[in-house]
């Protein structure tokens, strides 16, 4: 089976990948909305791990996660709707949370679920660098499982080469200095800079791609993008899943 | 000034450091770098001195209660920081983060507040060095502290009600963080109290630490002694404590007492005592103990006191519990104001709910008739006159 990043890398420049929260809008909607997703015309998948309090996530992915809470979902309960469905999907999929979800499940034993849960990458916002190297990495390496780091337009050279050097799937370069879902424009210029560095991770852009308009934007300029909040605030809305989804991502893609 | 217990990368033992989303990397990086220097500078040091003594009104007595004394059997002192501007020990605080913001060539600042008392703080040394002033209030707070809400409008700030969560000082906090990262560039995140990711407990610690600073010299002038057998202070997110514990961490003599809130009992699901029902996991950036449920969800605090009701606690009040190095005794709500009706009877000073349960920590002690104690008096109770009218009259 061929990696995430040549997956990403065999499709350049025009990489789509849909964020939504687990257990939303029910708690038994993650395989429903993986199903249909792995279906569509997306490349590759992000599954949200509902926490209480999401630092770097705006208001309609803080909903979401409330009321995949409310509605009894829990990462463990995650593991058990992934284990059912691994086997029936084709595209990669990933979870992204924060790290008190994962410290409460215990650091091994969520690496151990990740790898028998087909997950390969995991985001994490919360979890810096020199952190993950020191406490997690052993394990991460153990169970084959490879964390994707944020940049931003602000971070510096040096720090995107070294996280360029240990990431296996791709970079998540962040459109601006913006929360999740917020209408800031692209920074074009300083995105370019990061895009010319030369990195052997390819890049995808995330927070704040809402429309096919951005999507071709960020496919302009670096290797594809990552749709959150405007997908969520569809499926809030979606009372025929089956046909919003396919039809949410071709319209994104074009297809 | 001296750092007794945390060690060069931001951390107290296992707790502390900086746990926070990239977008954040770089305002983070640069306090970090920046705030010791800045502090140390001879410019902050004279103006901060100086606004601390002739705006502020420090030093702040230090009281002996002969009616508590005689009661308790023991030599019994407050501090008063009740009697500050502003009323209570946030503006050391504030004042210090605004002026530092002020250097570093900030002109906005964002902040969180719970009960009020620190968003006023902040407001006040917002208008008093010219800068523009957020603060994020949950909706439930607004409701119940409606004079300091009011305070901080007269005062200039801009108060954005917290709509998510359960709408209270967790969740304004968190949506300071956001403002934060979406106003990188030109504003200071205020954190009012030891948490947050480092620098934010050292420094709010160094800003507070006057606090023991001013014990030690005036406790030598008034018995003799600069060390007392013990220190009293409450713990929200524990900044009052951090200050009147200072300058006293690496005395043989002092013993450390912190009273947490354990608002309808710490066995009810009513409570805010983190170190006595928390486990360690990471809140607003820090690794320390908090309040959760087996699946890493942090769950609502409870207390009387809004400036308590936090289910987080400092990092470093994290280490000198689990090294023993300090107490931590859970004080119930009715607790906290039987010690509240006692100090305004025998002393006729009405302190804040939160010191209050300071307070309730000297019926639970069995001190030595030669023993000083200094109880932290962090804040005056104007702005509790609602339960106090409920409860006391």
């Amino acid at each position: 089976m061929k990696t995430l990043q040549e997956a990403i890398l065999r499709n350049r420049h025009n990489n789509l990948s849909v964020f939504f929260t687990a257990g939303f809008p029910q708690a038994g909607s993650t395989t429903e909305i993986l199903g249909i997703l792995n279906d569509s015309a997306v490349d590759f998948i992000e599954v949200g791990i509902p926490f209480s309090d999401p630092l770097a996530d705006g208001p309609v992915i803080q909903r979401s996660g409330t009321q995949a809470l409310r509605n009894g979902m829990s990462l463990e309960l995650l593991f058990t709707q992934l284990g059912e469905v691994r086997n029936t999907l084709t595209k990669p999929y990933l979870l992204m949370g924060y790290l008190n979800s994962l410290l409460a499940f215990g650091i091994e034993a969520f690496y151990r679920k990740c790898s028998e849960s087909g997950i390969h990458h995991i985001i994490i916002p919360d979890l810096p660098v020199n952190e993950f190297l020191k406490e997690h990495k052993a394990f991460a390496d153990h169970y084959e499982v490879s964390p994707v780091f944020l940049v931003t337009p602000d971070t510096s050279a040096k720090r995107i080469h070294e996280i360029d050097k240990i990431s296996k799937a791709f970079i998540y370069l962040v459109s601006g200095n913006t929360t999740t879902g917020n209408q800031s424009s692209i920074q074009t210029e300083a995105i370019r800079k990061i895009t010319g560095m030369k990195l052997k991770n390819p890049v995808i852009i995330g927070f704040g791609i809402k429309d096919r308009e951005d999507y071709l934007q960020a496919c302009s300029l670096a290797d594809g993008a990552i749709i959150g909040s405007a997908f969520i605030a569809m499926i809030a809305e979606s009372k025929n899943l089956q046909k919003d989804i396919p039809g949410f991502i071709s319209q994104i893609k074009g297809s | 000034m001296k750092s007794y217990t945390l060690i060069s990368n931001g951390y107290y033992g296992k707790f502390g450091g900086a746990y926070i989303p990239e977008l954040l990397f770089n305002n983070v990086d640069e306090l970090q770098k920046s705030y010791k220097k800045i502090i140390a500078s001879a410019e902050f040091q004279k103006k901060f001195k100086g606004l601390l003594k002739d705006y502020v009104g420090r030093p702040t007595p230090l009281y002996y209660s002969e009616a508590l004394s005689e009661k308790y059997k023991a030599r019994i002192f407050m501090k008063r920081e009740d009697l500050n501007h502003t009323g209570a020990h946030k503006i050391n605080n504030a004042l210090g983060q605004a002026l530092l913001a002020k250097m570093m060539g900030k002109q906005k600042i964002v902040a969180e507040t719970g009960a009020g008392q620190h968003g006023v703080a902040t407001a006040t040394a917002c208008t008093l060095l010219g800068l523009s002033c957020v603060v994020f209030m949950g909706e439930t707070d607004i409701a119940r502290q409606a004079p300091n809400v009011a305070r901080m409008k007269m005062l200039g700030a801009t108060v954005i009600p917290s709509l998510s969560g359960t709408k209270t000082l967790k969740d304004a906090t968190n949506d300071a963080i956001r403002y934060w990262i979406n106003h990188a560039a030109d504003t200071h995140y205020i954190i009012g109290s030891v948490v947050g990711p480092h620098p934010y407990p050292d420094m709010v610690t160094r800003f507070q630490s006057i606090i023991s600073k001013e014990i030690k010299i005036q406790l030598r002038k008034q018995t003799g002694e600069s060390e007392p057998d013990y220190v009293i202070a409450c713990v929200g997110g524990g900044s009052n404590a951090a200050g009147a514990f200072y300058h006293f961490l690496n005395s043989k003599k002092t013993k450390l007492v912190g009273a947490e809130a354990a608002g309808k009992g710490v066995h009810t699901h009513e409570t805010a005592a983190t170190l006595t029902i928390g486990s360690v996991g990471i809140i607003h950036g820090a690794k320390t103990y908090l309040m959760q449920n087996g699946d890493g969800q942090i769950t609502e605090p409870y207390s009387i006191s809004a400036g308590l009701d936090y289910p987080g606690i400092g990092p470093l009040h994290a280490f000198l519990h689990e090294s023993k190095q300090a107490t931590y005794l859970a004080i119930t709500d009715l607790e906290a104001l039987a010690a509240a009706r006692e100090l305004i009877h025998l002393d006729g000073i009405i302190p804040a709910l939160e010191s209050a349960h300071a307070f309730a920590v000297l019926p639970k002690m069995k001190f030595r008739p030669t023993d000083i104690v200094v109880i932290n008096l962090s804040g005056r109770g104007d702005k509790d006159m609602e339960a106090y009218l409920k409860f006391i009259l």
